[in-house]
């Protein structure tokens, strides 16, 4: 327990593969119901994600920014295992881009059929989130 | 003399046959390579998800409820089968094992007077299955592999066979794919998505370690669910796709490994039919000459 009591360690996975793992001082994650931050020996936790923004932390600073667009936190035994369906760097994310994206995300919903709108309704929120992570 | 040449021609088209079984094979171990890759990669996301649902799960165990795609309708009178098979052809048993599988289970359920209904994937289980039984198709896929195969389209799968169970259209959902065990073996493979079979554990009371973290859930247990179930559908065809794919791959560089060793073995025949019939037209154009001047 030397090791692990002081280091939380995170894993971002996406469907194709592991995107990133590593040993972090701390992870705030953006829950369904808040942003929540993961110390080591957080208390079990499995919640929902929102659109938004992780940050990897390393001691003072900030070492990995990655929006993700959906998916789940699994919080045990300082661990920290988040799957998500697309997370991307946020330095990565070019801001004419994300808005294009969200502009492409709107017309697609005003274009959207009856059974397709929620589809088309959660893929405007993660544009937005995108958009307004960048701001 | 004509013997000769027609036998020249066939080598010929043997060895430009055998060429092309060649690069095929050839083809088939970098894609091979490219799809284990792939499975490999996709395997902590899905593993994870497991270990996931797994927890939410038991939690919710004894309540006797949860979404509908992983409790069941509490019927199995239809069944949807989702077979998956290849684009293309030239890959030794890959598909008539699915195909065969497929058919044994249909006729195995409608003795047992339930309802079949086929969702197919991959253009060699269309025409396999089409023959027999074209009215069970309700919905088809093709060319996955084209554009290169990703989540997303695994993802729009499980959306149009939830919108099915939502209709009502079945109550069981079973999936078909080729299990890649190794290079050289395959074994078709059924898995049952809905209502979703998760791995159970045998029910230990009490006796379970103290271990076992007691988990707090944001929003709650169902709300989760909700959410992770479909999501897990996705991710079973994804994973059932990709074994699928490399399965394909694999079972193609066997076959046409097979396929370029028989063409050199028939060339290495046909060359030595090839000597014997011209060392034979020498042999007799020398007696010819030979009785003829002895005949002087």
């Amino acid at each position: 327990m030397t090791d692990a009591a002081t280091k939380v360690t995170f894993e971002l996975a996406t469907p194709d593969r592991l995107w990133l793992s590593v040993e972090a001082d701390m992870v705030v994650v953006p829950g369904r119901e808040g942003d929540f931050g993961v110390l080591p020996g957080h208390a079990p936790l499995i919640s929902s994600i929102r659109p938004g923004v992780i940050d990897v932390h390393q001691g003072d600073q900030i070492s990995d920014r990655i929006f993700v667009a959906d998916g789940f936190a699994d919080v045990v035994n300082s661990r920290c295992t988040v799957l998500t369906g697309e997370a991307m760097h946020l330095s990565d994310v070019d801001r004419s881009a994300a808005e294009k994206r969200l502009k492409d995300a709107e017309q697609a919903l005003a274009q959207a059929a009856d059974d397709a709108k929620a589809h088309a309704e959660s893929a405007v929120a993660v544009a937005e989130a995108l958009v307004a992570a960048l701001r | 003399m004509s013997g000769l040449k027609t036998l020249r021609i066939r080598i010929n088209s043997v060895k430009s046959t055998q060429k092309i079984t060649k690069a095929m094979k050839m083809v088939a171990a970098s894609k091979l390579r490219k799809a284990e890759e792939r499975a490999e990669a996709a395997r902590p996301y899905a593993e994870r998800m497991d270990a996931m649902l797994k927890e939410v799960a038991n939690s919710m165990a004894g309540r006797g409820e949860g979404p509908k795609t992983l409790v069941g309708t509490g019927s199995d009178k239809t069944h949807l089968l989702v077979v998956t098979t290849s684009d293309r052809g030239l890959c030794g048993a890959f598909n008539a094992g699915i195909v065969r599988a497929t058919k044994g289970r249909i006729g195995a359920l409608q003795e047992d007077g339930k309802t079949v209904k086929l969702f197919c994937l991959g253009r060699k289980s269309l025409d396999a299955l089409r023959r027999d039984h074209e009215d069970l198709i309700i919905d088809r896929e093709t060319e996955l592999d084209k554009g290169g195969f990703g989540f997303p389209k695994a993802l729009d799968i499980a959306q149009r066979i939830t919108n099915f169970f939502e209709e009502g259209a079945f109550d069981v959902c079973s999936i078909l794919y080729n299990h890649f065990k190794s290079v050289i073996s395959q074994e078709v493979r059924v898995h049952q998505l809905v209502p979703f079979a998760a791995p159970s554990e045998p029910e230990t009371d009490g006796s379970k370690p103290a271990a076992e973290a007691i988990y707090e859930f944001e929003p709650d247990e169902a709300e989760i669910l909700d959410e992770l179930v479909p999501r897990n559908l996705a991710v079973q065809i994804y994973h059932s796709l990709l074994e699928s794919l490399a399965s394909e791959q694999a079972a193609r560089m066997t076959a046409m490994d097979n396929a370029t060793r028989n063409a050199g073995e028939m060339i290495d025949d046909l060359t030595l039919l090839y000597n014997r019939t011209r060392q034979a037209a020498i042999t007799k154009e020398l007696i010819e000459i030979v009785s003829g001047a002895e005949a002087l």
